[in-house]
């Protein structure tokens, strides 16, 4: 069971106090685009096997979105952040890369 | 290949079965192939036994990172059923099903597929709604389902309390020729097919970078060395994502846990195939008398074949609901596999943006019950670059629109 704790009410909680948001960081893309950026902002995902950037929502607590840095295979979670960010702070990838030595984000 | 008959079994008998030979041949890599099929679970060896079957391609090799039928092909609840509503899956699945009809024979393995029906109950007005629009679907379909009423499920499946009062039934769709087979045989049939055939399976040869020039594959690079190839089909569910990456390309599609658990062996209690889509649950007795169960996916992207431990407690809570006699039963094994789930729900079978590689994935909850018809397809599409059964699923539906959304009538369980 995942453990994660909200940046906002700093409540910490078991999975099941959050509701999963998919991908985060995603650029958007509206009227005006092309269709493969479209289609790619609409469905491409990383599916990442390894370190992921994702959105939660704390659904039965504070109600925020928020953002968690974690681990698809080991289900680690790195750290918790707000998310009113385009990329990831240097304090998350800083503790990332304390637990994976060398990792690199995804371009 | 020696072929599996009484007649053989007797003349073994007298020879204390000595004579039996492995199934499939072991295989090293060789230089280069028509065909590398990565993935030797169900779907990845339908593809290859098909393409030398019906098109006579044996220049194969199936090239697998663990092994045979070790993936979701051995973890899935070995349900089969077609009762979708959309035209091109309800033709996929059951062109799937009808080549289950058949499996043993044409394989001479049995895979013991067994008919036995399979139920999807409604238990809300909704789905009572939904399922009786799926009914008049399959009749024009082709595909032989009917709505029925509470008193005929009560009589088909006799420990199930339909009265509620949570989620009492309010009827169900019914498939008399769903029901489950033997998920390894079916893996290890059509290795066994496969090899026979001159193609080589490889396991323990993990795929870690694939190679191309000009837009075109010319092969994988591999733990056991590069392999050339004039076309590459990856069928690896939900480690396609991470496949792509190495050809270059995203696919719409997200990774998660699904996961299943099997119950002490019982004396038999019930003969069908139960799904209750409400309540994240669905149920069957093997044929060692082990209650079969499979619940509901983890909502986050994962890939640890483990799953939530709160979704068994929800899937167990429900069906205890619905099945008061299993309350005091134990659970055995519980176990999760990664499944590659798409925006519509449905698969992608596909050319992709480079040249020979076609990519077989998106089967999400539901990929045991379409291997053969997966394989089938997938077989015309690499060998003659389409396939009726494949056209609509390419991967250009997702930027025209064009989806086949079976999310509605089969999101949770399959």
């Amino acid at each position: 069971m995942l453990i994660l704790t909200c940046p906002y009410c700093g409540v910490t909680g078991e999975e099941t106090e959050f509701a999963a948001g998919g991908e985060a960081h995603l650029k958007r893309f509206g009227p005006g685009s092309s269709d493969a950026e479209f289609e790619s902002y609409l469905f491409a995902r990383k599916n990442e096997k390894g370190v992921t950037f994702e959105r939660w929502r704390h659904a039965n607590g504070c109600g925020k979105w928020f953002h968690a840095a974690r681990c698809t295979v080991t289900l680690e979670v790195f750290g918790t952040y707000k998310a009113q960010v385009t990329e990831p702070p240097k304090e998350i990838l800083a503790a990332i890369r304390k637990r994976r030595p060398g990792w690199e984000p995804a371009a | 290949m020696k072929r599996y008959s009484a007649f053989a079994i007797a003349k073994e008998a007298l020879n204390n079965h000595q004579g039996w030979k492995r199934a499939w041949a072991k295989a090293q890599p060789k230089r280069k192939y028509d065909v590398i099929v990565v993935g030797a679970g169900g779907h990845g060896l339908a593809t290859a036994y098909y393409l030398g079957k019906n098109f006579g391609i044996r220049n194969v090799a199936i090239l697998e990172k663990g092994w045979l039928g070790g993936g979701n092909t051995g973890r899935n609840t070995t349900i089969i059923r077609s009762n979708y509503l959309q035209d091109p899956s309800a033709a996929i699945y059951e062109k799937a099903r009808s080549l289950y009809e058949t499996m043993s024979q044409d394989l001479n393995y049995n895979v013991m597929f067994s008919p036995r029906g399979v139920m999807m109950l409604a238990q809300t007005e909704h789905e009572v709604r939904g399922y009786k629009r799926t009914a008049a679907a399959n009749a024009f379909q082709g595909v032989e389902t009917e709505f029925i009423g509470p008193a005929r499920v009560k009589e088909l499946c006799p420990i199930m309390n339909i009265e509620g009062p949570r989620y009492p039934v309010l009827g169900a769709l019914w498939q008399p020729r769903g029901g489950t087979a033997r998920h390894d045989a079916v893996a290890w049939g059509y290795a066994r097919a496969c090899s026979a055939m001159g193609m080589d399976i490889i396991q323990k040869c993990e795929v870690t970078g694939v190679r191309s020039e000009g837009g075109r594959v010319v092969g994988v690079d591999t733990t056991k060395g590069a392999i050339d190839c004039d076309k590459l089909a990856m069928v690896v569910a939900g480690h396609c994502s991470h496949l792509a990456e190495m050809a270059g390309f995203r696919l719409p599609v997200e990774s998660v846990a699904l996961q299943a658990l099997v119950s002490e062996p019982i004396k038999p209690c019930m003969d069908v195939v139960v799904m209750a889509n409400t309540v994240h649950g669905y149920m069957s007795q093997s044929d060692k008398g082990e209650m079969v169960i499979g619940g509901g996916t983890d909502a986050f992207n994962n890939y640890t074949q483990r799953g939530s431990f709160h979704h068994i407690e929800e899937t167990v809570r429900a069906l205890v609901e619905t099945f008061p006699m299993i309350s005091r039963l134990k659970m055995l094994r519980q176990w999760g596999g990664i499944v590659d789930v798409t925006g519509d729900r449905s698969p992608i079978l596909s050319k992709t943006p480079i040249e020979g590689i076609f990519v077989n994935c998106g089967w999400g909850t539901g990929g045991f019950k379409a291997i053969p018809g997966s394989g089938w397809g997938m077989a015309e599409l690499i060998a003659k670059g389409h396939s009726p059964l494949t056209d609509e699923f390419g991967l250009n539906r997702f930027t025209e629109g064009r989806f086949i959304d079976e999310s509605v009538a089969a999101g949770v369980a399959h």
